[in-house]
């Protein structure tokens, strides 16, 4: 499989990277290349095979259902572009 | 008090009980060696001031007789950590000015054993690059030369490539690191000092900026392997903020360290002889066998038939897992935020997420949305867990034959800056002998083994069975033995 321009627009749309028109095009090679290069697992024979979830086999632990970390609300704040009120802020978004 | 900057931990720790020389000279030593190293550009943030008041709670705590594992040491600490209320910003623009208000459980379990901070090390950004080219601060010069008469720069390796400069120069005498495909290891090997990535799940990564969960884990690289035993002990341990940690307890390393390797098996995997690595490393490789078979371990030929696919599984698991982690750098809670004039909130994202990112990290993002966009996702992502899944079962196989594993670190001796730059494929062909065992969890650590035609260290690696980080030290402590690498870079900052 190899990807085109218009391919390459709508994953950096997707991965939310805005993307000049020369950026596009020069991005379209390296991503064939690689993607070129990991094809080859496709000589893999893994029927089968269950895909790895976890590397060390261990059971979930489950937390114990308390309210925890809160009472922060100034320190996780403190580090945020931009905040009113006690809130994130960001650009406008119902018109 | 000079050239306290080039002992060893255990040295250091043991100097200071015994009263020879104090905390505060240490400190002094390190913070003065710090700023002479400026131009080697290890560091990103510099604390000697947290290092001193460290030093002076150390010298008090020696006249009370309340001393602690690492009191009176020193450490860098890579800028994947966060730290409170100090610069972490993974070596990236799009965290430039970052202070947390919290503190990584590794870096925390550092200081709660006594442990000052130097400074912070730079990276390669997201730690995603084998050659700390890749980092918004610069590249790390390595302090080592060629003997060729030449001048150039070459890399110290990465991800961790400021954290083995800075022990490499005598900038610290111990350090932390990360590993996602080798990035402890690679460095480690390229700067002729030692590292260790424990079995995942061993040390925290709570407070550790994430690149690719299932792989990321810290460890420690300093001088020799005592001081990473001695380091690891402290950084390991449950944390129950961190769902992958293990709930073990965390064994004596440095108290069981023993280079006897008697009735032990050493698996030499045929498949990671490859085309195109140089013989002096294949040379090398065989006098490690050499050394662990002096040691009284007994060699024995192993194959792990799936090694040839562990670089492209790795390449399509770590930016798929990185694209998702990445996915928080929106400009809206920390970092940096870039609104276009007249432009919504998607416009926000996008703009910042542009000017935030440096390129690599833009063509990994790029590469991990389309394997795990729709109608790829199974012929991509799917298909890399299941051949992972083959390469874990290459190793427990293995294991059923031998105790551990040697390797050669890496395909190379260090390059010189922008050498490889232009070619990412050929880059991340550098981590070839180390992914494979990220992939499987295992324990894996570089001691240094000689050095090469033009002077330049390399490395030799060994890999452990699950939790078998023991194992891995021991047969270290023999090759260090044997090797005799007593080779330093020769200053010239």
């Amino acid at each position: 499989m190899s990807v085109g321009s218009e391919q390459v627009r709508h994953i950096a749309k997707l991965a939310r990277l805005a993307m000049s028109d020369a950026e596009v095009e020069a991005m379209v090679p390296e991503l064939n290349a690689i993607l070129g290069w990991v094809e080859q697992l496709g000589e893999v024979d893994t029927s089968g095979v269950e895909p790895l979830t976890a590397v060390i086999d261990q059971k979930l632990r489950l937390r114990d259902d308390i309210v925890n970390d809160g009472d922060c609300r100034d320190a996780v704040l403190r580090n945020a572009p931009d905040a009113q009120h006690g809130f994130f802020a960001v650009p406008k978004v119902i018109e | 008090m000079s050239d306290l900057n080039l002992k060893t931990i255990a040295e250091l720790r043991d100097g200071f009980r015994a009263g020879e020389f104090s905390a505060r000279e240490i400190a002094e030593s390190f913070n003065a060696a710090v700023e002479a190293g400026r131009p080697l550009n290890a560091y990103t943030v510099e604390t000697p001031e947290d290092a001193l008041a460290c030093a002076e709670a150390a010298d008090a705590a020696r006249q009370s007789g309340d001393l602690k594992p690492l009191s009176g040491i020193p450490l860098g600490i890579k800028d994947l950590f966060a730290t409170e209320g100090v610069d972490s910003t993974s070596g990236s623009n799009i965290l430039r000015g970052f202070k947390p208000p919290y503190e990584s459980t590794v870096s925390a379990n550092l200081r709660r054993a006594g442990a000052g901070m130097l400074g912070k090390l730079n990276m390669d950004e997201f730690a995603m690059g084998s050659s700390n080219e890749t980092s918004a601060y610069g590249p790390v010069i390595s302090p080592w030369k060629r003997n060729d008469g030449g001048n150039a720069a070459l890399t110290p390796g990465g991800s961790s490539g400021g954290s083995a400069a800075a022990v490499a120069a005598g900038m610290a005498p111990g350090v932390t690191g990360t590993d996602t495909g080798g990035s402890i290891r690679q460095p480690a090997a390229f700067t002729g000092i030692t590292g260790i990535k424990p079995t995942y799940g061993r040390c925290s990564r709570w407070g550790i900026v994430a690149f690719a969960s299932s792989l990321d884990q810290a460890g420690p690289m300093a001088r020799d392997v005592r001081d990473c035993a001695i380091l690891l002990e402290q950084m390991a341990g449950f944390d129950h903020r961190d769902a992958t940690s293990l709930e073990l307890p965390v064994p004596q390393w440095e108290a069981g360290l023993s280079s006897d390797l008697k009735g032990k098996r050493i698996g030499i995997p045929k498949e990671y002889r490859i085309d195109g690595v140089p013989d002096e490393i294949n040379a090398l490789w065989d006098r490690g066998i050499e050394w662990l078979k002096d040691a009284g371990a007994e060699p024995v030929e192993i194959s792990l038939p799936h090694t040839r696919y562990a670089l492209p599984t790795y390449y399509i698991i770590a930016p798929a897992e990185a694209s998702s982690n990445l996915a928080r750098y929106d400009g809206v809670r920390y970092g940096l935020r870039e609104e276009p004039q007249g432009g919504n909130l998607d416009a926000m994202y996008a703009a910042t997420r542009a000017a935030g990112f440096g390129a690599e990290v833009k063509r990994r993002i790029m590469i991990g949305t389309y394997v795990l966009s729709a109608g790829f996702y199974d012929a991509y992502f799917t298909k890399a867990q299941r051949v992972r899944a083959l390469i874990k079962r290459d190793f427990r196989e293995a294991f059923a034959q031998c105790d551990l594993i040697l390797t050669p670190t890496a395909p190379s001796a260090a390059f010189g800056l922008k050498e490889k730059m232009s070619d990412p494929l050929a880059m991340y062909l550098n981590d070839v002998f180390a992914v494979p065992a990220s992939l499987a969890g295992l324990p894996a650590m570089s001691v240094p083994g000689g050095l090469d035609s033009q002077g330049l260290p390399l490395g030799l690696h060994l890999i452990g069975n699950e939790l078998d980080e023991q194992g891995v030290l021991n047969a270290g402590l023999a090759i260090e033995e044997r090797a005799g690498f007593t080779a330093r870079a020769e200053r010239w900052w």
